[in-house]
């Protein structure tokens, strides 16, 4: 049952970092106003909402399996991160709602900026309180054994560089769709229209 | 309620490992997807270039002479 351990706690630590990650790029947004900050600070908050699912799932089966139940709603820990994530998942249906590109960047940032703070905020006030069955990691890992420590850190490693890989590998393919968008509007004759067409709870433009 | 038998954990495991596997391939499976649709604007955009080349001619002085 350890081995999901490898899994579950390094997809929780990025995902929660990966919202932390979130608002500094909107605060880099709101301090230089340059596009691709906002496009940055979606995706990665894009990105941390996979691996919250990803968190959630795995957390639960391990639960099931170590404690018996799917999900317990008096453990702070669970609920807090359930928070976290249904807090976030509002980000998506809020920039899509509105329309005004410039509008929604802004928006989105201050979301992204107060969602940033409120993560570190709750994980401290669920250190503070008593944990009835949820094991509390990083207390711990100076008990862990050796081998397991090690495991531990090469997973939130990898966990890591796959979340930095994802998002990277989103940034450049958004990037080229926007290039690729106005080089057509371009050849086919049409005015270079700076604001895009259709709606879309993403970034547009550069 | 008492926890599994540590015998029956295997698949539980195996379940987790599986929910996360099947995560990233959703993900690569939908970047494919978007990625296609890139090769096709692209394929699309060619063809505009060669289209645009094409009603210039071959009047068209070289900076040479």
């Amino acid at each position: 049952m350890q081995k999901i351990f490898y899994v579950h706690v390094p997809l929780a630590i990025v995902a929660l970092a990966g919202f932390v990650v979130g608002g500094i790029y909107g605060i880099r947004f709101l301090r230089t106003g340059d596009r691709a900050h906002d496009l940055r600070s979606y995706v990665a908050i894009h990105m941390s909402l996979i691996f919250g699912v990803g968190a959630l799932l795995t957390g639960s089966i391990w639960a099931r399996a170590a404690w018996g139940h799917w999900w317990l709603w008096d453990e702070p820990t669970l609920v807090s991160f359930l928070i976290v994530f249904l807090l976030y998942a509002c980000y998506q249906p809020l920039r899509f709602s509105i329309e005004d590109p410039e509008r929604q960047a802004r928006y989105a940032a201050v979301f992204a900026i107060v969602g940033g703070a409120f993560v570190p905020l709750n994980f401290m006030a669920v250190r503070a309180a008593q944990s009835f069955a949820h094991p509390r990691t990083l207390s711990h890992t100076t008990s862990l054994p050796g081998s397991v420590l090690v495991t531990f850190l090469l997973a939130i490693a990898a966990i890591g560089l796959l979340f930095t890989t994802l998002c990277k590998y989103e940034l450049t393919a958004k990037a080229a769709r926007m290039q690729l968008r106005r080089l057509k509007r371009r050849l086919s004759g049409e005015a270079v229209v700076t604001l895009d067409q259709g709606r879309s709870a993403a970034p547009q433009q550069l | 309620m008492p926890a599994l038998p540590l015998g029956e954990a295997g698949k539980y495991v195996a379940a987790a490992y599986l929910v996360f596997l099947a995560l990233v391939l959703i993900y690569v499976a939908i970047m494919a997807v978007r990625l296609a649709r890139v090769a096709r604007d692209v394929q699309e955009i060619s063809e505009l270039l060669d289209a645009g080349s094409e009603t210039v001619g071959p009047d068209r002085e070289t900076v040479s002479s």
